[in-house]
């Protein structure tokens, strides 16, 4: 019950925080504006498939730049603080959930501005959509880990892209494959089902190894 | 006994002592010289894309198990590291890790040349082929596997203190190899390939090679792991020397 407390506790304070420092969000989101802008001025009117992988790899980006902060932004004095008044699970625990929270309001951002500039090639959009937030958990997940293994060491931003880039591959190539059927490319019986169960099981097995490992991490 | 009693005649025995062989360094010689000498002349399967380069199997599979059996013992070593907190745990997962490594990019090279006989377009230059070879998704695993690890190298790198990169790398580690599994498994069944072993994981299944290529791989196999992890121990050697060296300099 005291563990409930304190993370409901942590959550609101992520929360708080995100309304007193409002140029972090307003960074990232202009961050997903101009990348999209680039990205229509350079390529006018793309194919349903390359629509489809610009949009991860956007995704991916803004997931790197969104997340990075969440553990950047504490200084030493803040994580000494924590120590003293919780646990490292229940930490972790409001760290994914709250990077989770931000991505999927990321991705729908993502989605909205790329509908609006570049068109909308899905057949089925609600199931493009589900896959999307469905994504966008994941990788808000891995690379709230790999924020907080980078924030341990120096150039903190780069290491975790050189960190997250293979361990993210096997989780983008399912995804963008996942996403094909919202362009009505026809599956067989199943498959769809599961890529879906393949990729709950993935974000299932971060959370668990990210409960078992961030201990290791919390002690300075 | 004085080393001067026996000049000029070799006593193997002694050698063997000097050498600090123990069983499994001799098994390795002697497997690996197996290998080499029952590998180019024992007979093989005659099929006729791959002609003698068959042969190849000893040596580019091997690398592979190889490397997975080292970056396996990289990993019980950093989850000992982080039970017990002894830096000899850290310098042995990152000795393993290494080799490793570099076994990985053997591989690459020994399948690089395989590929260059059977895969590649003969009336493209090698690099016009590289594009649609590289797509792989074995090739795509393997890649994942070195990128971790040289992010890995990279991590440790860039951080100063040292019971801190020990930690925060055995956390790395056994994170990316959790996640590396299941890559493995997933990324071949999502794209087409002309490696074999299309189905799982390639030399994994009993019958994907003939019985009298067995007859070497397997000690191969056994004979390249040993030889990696030889030279890993003598890499842990060399760094706790250098441990110490610094630690009495300290003083």
């Amino acid at each position: 019950m005291e563990a409930l407390n304190q993370y409901t506790a942590l959550l609101k304070k992520e929360f708080l925080l995100e309304t007193r420092q409002q140029h972090t969000l307003y960074g990232v989101m202009l961050y997903i504006a101009s990348t999209v802008f680039v990205i229509y001025l350079t390529i006018d009117s793309p194919d349903a498939d390359t629509w489809n992988s610009l949009f991860w790899i956007t995704q991916l980006f803004i997931c790197i730049n969104a997340v990075a902060k969440s553990f950047l932004q504490e200084a030493r004095g803040r994580m000494l603080y924590y120590y003293s008044i919780t646990s490292p699970v229940v930490f972790i625990l409001s760290k994914l959930s709250y990077n989770v929270l931000l991505m999927l309001a990321m991705n729908l951002v993502n989605l909205l501005l790329y509908s609006a500039f570049m068109g909308n090639p899905t057949e089925s959009f609600l199931q493009f959509l589900f896959i999307g937030l469905l994504g966008s958990m994941g990788l808000g997940l891995v690379f709230t880990m790999l924020a907080a293994i980078a924030s341990k060491a120096m150039q903190q931003a780069s290491l975790m892209a050189i960190l997250g880039f293979p361990l993210i591959i096997p989780q983008l190539l399912l995804l963008v494959r996942l996403s094909k059927t919202a362009f009505s490319e026809v599956f067989r019986d199943g498959v769809p089902q599961q890529l879906v169960l393949l990729l709950v099981s993935l974000d299932i097995l971060i959370v668990f190894l990210a409960v078992i490992l961030y201990p290791f991490l919390w002690k300075d | 006994m004085p080393v001067e009693q026996n000049k000029g005649s070799f006593n193997a025995l002694q050698y063997i002592h000097a050498m600090r062989l123990t069983w499994w360094k001799i098994t390795a010689i002697v497997l690996l010289a197996y290998a080499v000498i029952g590998g180019l002349l024992l007979p093989v399967p005659e099929l006729s894309q791959l002609g003698e380069t068959i042969r190849n199997l000893y040596y580019h599979v091997c690398m592979w198990f190889a490397m997975m059996i080292l970056f396996t013992i990289s990993i019980a070593q950093s989850i000992k590291y982080l039970r017990t907190g002894l830096i000899e745990h850290d310098i042995k997962a990152s000795s393993y890790a290494g080799v490793g490594t570099y076994l990985g990019l053997l591989g690459y090279a020994t399948g690089a040349i395989w590929a260059s006989f059977t895969w590649a377009d003969p009336n493209n230059p090698a690099f016009a082929s590289f594009g649609s070879i590289m797509r792989e998704p074995k090739l795509i695993g393997a890649a994942i596997a070195l990128l971790i690890y040289g992010a890995y190298f990279i991590l440790r790198s860039s951080i100063t203190d040292m019971d801190q990169r020990a930690r925060v790398s055995a956390v790395y580690n056994i994170f990316a190899y959790a996640m590396l599994f299941p890559s493995i498994w997933i990324i071949p069944r999502l794209l087409p390939s002309l490696h074999p072993g299309q189905e799982g994981n390639p030399a994994l299944n009993f019958n994907d090679i003939d019985a009298r290529m067995r007859m070497v791989f397997y000690p191969a196999v056994i004979g390249w792991a040993f030889l990696g992890i030889w030279i890993a121990t003598l890499k842990i050697r060399h760094k706790i020397l250098l441990e110490q060296k610094w630690f009495a300099h300290e003083k």
